[in-house]
């Protein structure tokens, strides 16, 4: 079964014909529990499409349909992690992470009478990512790498069946990108969400994926789609087996000649 | 001497360690060494060019006739006190409400906000006669003129610090389903915090004003109304006293505002704590 389900969505900024058509008959769909990577050219609408599945923006035309339903509005099966981790100053990591806690539903009700599970719960997560001892620290007080690990947390902690990770390891250095793609293909084993990863480091795409889409230049649509078949859990030498080598220079072949063909 | 050269190991940053003039032995001292010092100047001016009494007395003369009248002006002063506070918490609770509103709609924002400059504009002497005909000689206009010269910049600042929130910080929300009411809760209302205590110190100082000019125009009590009755009857050493008392009084309620904002905002003010702690 189809948990996204995308059919020829555009989205144009602006409500004249002159605003920038940053989607164009976009079709996509991903399975219940699938990880897919969407990679593109910059500025090709990759953040666009997480918008319009997230229901953030209502598309200009075409169909989206989440879990069965045509997205209205913002989606509270979804949990969100953006390039900025995004966490809120005057919160600690643990508080931050409890942040979805106090929004969605059911969670929301339950919150004040289960209290102490939830905060296990909230607990557990950040020591699933390497934050044990730090739930006390503000935001300020963390690397980049820790803060982002934080930001996954938040975006898991109301198990979320769909997870939208909008190019989260974009501004970190190589060695804590690689440190957290374990990181996330862990947590993603552990519950197996539906994931949708936005980036433009095709490595991370092959690595972490099940099935890779390759975007046009603006206005963004899908030009190409690999599945990857290497087996779980990957460790991170096989980025560099020629199997993977050869998807990634295939997948960047097909970003070229998008930006060629853009120009 | 030679041998302490050699042997004395300790780093240099030790020694300056029992120093009492250091930095921060300094920043609490220096500000009472600066009232010192213009009592000081002010006192040896006064006696250079032996000037009248009725013109400007020295500050030995100021504290001699506020100790002399040390019952009228602590009754005096109490009535100006509670005048400010209360149009104070005024100011703060309609300040507050009326920034969330403003702050966190750009209609409201751009329908409201000519008509607010404009108001603000008002000079707020020229409001208390008009007080006195509504509501009579008295508290009631000290109050609404403290509360009205004290508010604005309470609104500005709690608008501009809601409708300042970073677009990413709401994205945070608003992908999780929240209603705008729990987006301004959650994000707005803790973000606009900083601006918040920043415009309560100066609208406590503003509101001191507010007060003591009513009383000074239309009240029988307050220090504005014993400034008025001391320098009718050329008692100007007392009417110093009673700005002096008035100043006292706004430092304090100045103190006790940057005390709740060090302990509620701290998370704003981080760079500055880390820095003295990393000196300290």
């Amino acid at each position: 079964m189809h948990l996204v389900d995308l059919d020829r969505v555009s989205l144009r900024y602006g409500e004249d014909a002159d605003g920038t058509l940053a989607l164009q008959g976009t079709t996509l769909q991903v399975r219940d529990g699938e990880f897919v990577a969407v990679v593109g050219p910059s500025g090709c609408g990759k953040s666009t499409l997480m918008k319009v599945v997230t229901g953030l923006w209502p598309p200009t035309a075409g169909a989206v349909i989440v879990s069965g339903r045509a997205v209205t509005g913002p989606l509270s099966i979804a949990g969100m992690a953006f390039q900025n981790p995004t966490l809120l100053p005057w919160r600690t990591t643990l508080a931050n992470v409890m942040l979805p806690l106090e929004i969605v539903q059911p969670h929301c009700s339950r919150l004040r009478r289960e209290w102490a599970a939830y905060l296990a719960k909230a607990r557990d997560l950040l020591a699933l990512v390497g934050l044990k001892g730090f739930e006390g620290h503000f935001p300020w007080q963390l690397s980049g790498g820790m803060q982002q690990r934080a930001s996954l947390c938040r975006a898991l902690i109301h198990d979320p069946t769909l997870l939208m990770l909008d190019e989260p390891f974009a501004s970190l250095d190589m060695f804590t990108r690689e440190e957290l793609w374990l990181v996330l293909q862990d947590l993603w084993l552990a519950r197996k969400p539906t994931v949708i990863l936005v980036t433009h480091d095709l490595r991370e795409a092959v690595f972490l994926a099940d099935r890779v889409l390759v975007m046009s230049a603006r206005p963004g649509r899908i030009i190409a789609e690999r599945a990857v078949a290497s087996s779980r859990p990957r460790k991170l030498d096989i980025t560099y087996e020629p199997y993977s080598v050869g998807l990634v220079h295939e997948l960047r072949e097909h970003i070229s000649a998008a930006r060629s063909g853009a120009t | 001497m030679a041998t302490t050269g050699i042997l004395d190991d300790t780093p240099p940053v030790r020694r300056r360690k029992p120093f009492l003039l250091r930095r921060k032995t300094l920043r609490h001292i220096l500000p009472w060494v600066v009232i010192l010092g213009i009592f000081l100047i002010w006192e040896a001016v006064v006696r250079a060019f032996e000037i009248e009494q009725f013109v400007l007395p020295a500050p030995s003369a100021i504290f001699a006739s506020g100790w002399q009248w040390r019952e009228p002006i602590l009754v005096n002063a109490w009535q100006t006190f509670m005048t400010t506070a209360i149009g104070f918490l005024l100011a703060v609770a309609v300040g507050l409400l009326a920034g969330i509103a403003v702050g966190s709609s750009t209609l409201v924002y751009d329908s409201f906000y000519p008509a607010l400059i404009g108001f603000n504009s008002i000079p707020k002497v020229a409001v208390v006669p008009i007080l006195v005909i509504w509501f009579g000689v008295g508290t009631i206009p000290a109050i609404i003129t403290a509360f009205l010269i004290a508010f604005f910049p309470i609104l500005v600042n709690v608008a501009v610090g809601i409708a300042t929130v970073e677009p990413e910080l709401q994205d945070v929300l608003r992908a999780l389903g929240a209603s705008r009411w729990q987006v301004i809760r959650k994000v707005g209302l803790p973000r606009s915090m900083p601006y918040f205590f920043a415009s309560l110190k100066i609208a406590i100082t503003f509101a001191f004003v507010g007060t003591i000019v009513a009383e000074t125009v239309a009240a029988n009590k307050g220090i504005g109304n014993l400034m008025l009755v001391a320098s009718s009857r050329f008692e100007v050493p007392l009417a110093f006293a009673g700005l002096l008392v008035t100043s006292v009084m706004g430092i304090g309620m100045y103190l006790v505002c940057a005390a709740i904002e060090r302990r509620m905002t701290g998370w704003a003010t981080r760079g500055a704590d880390a820095m003295l702690r990393g000196q300290g």
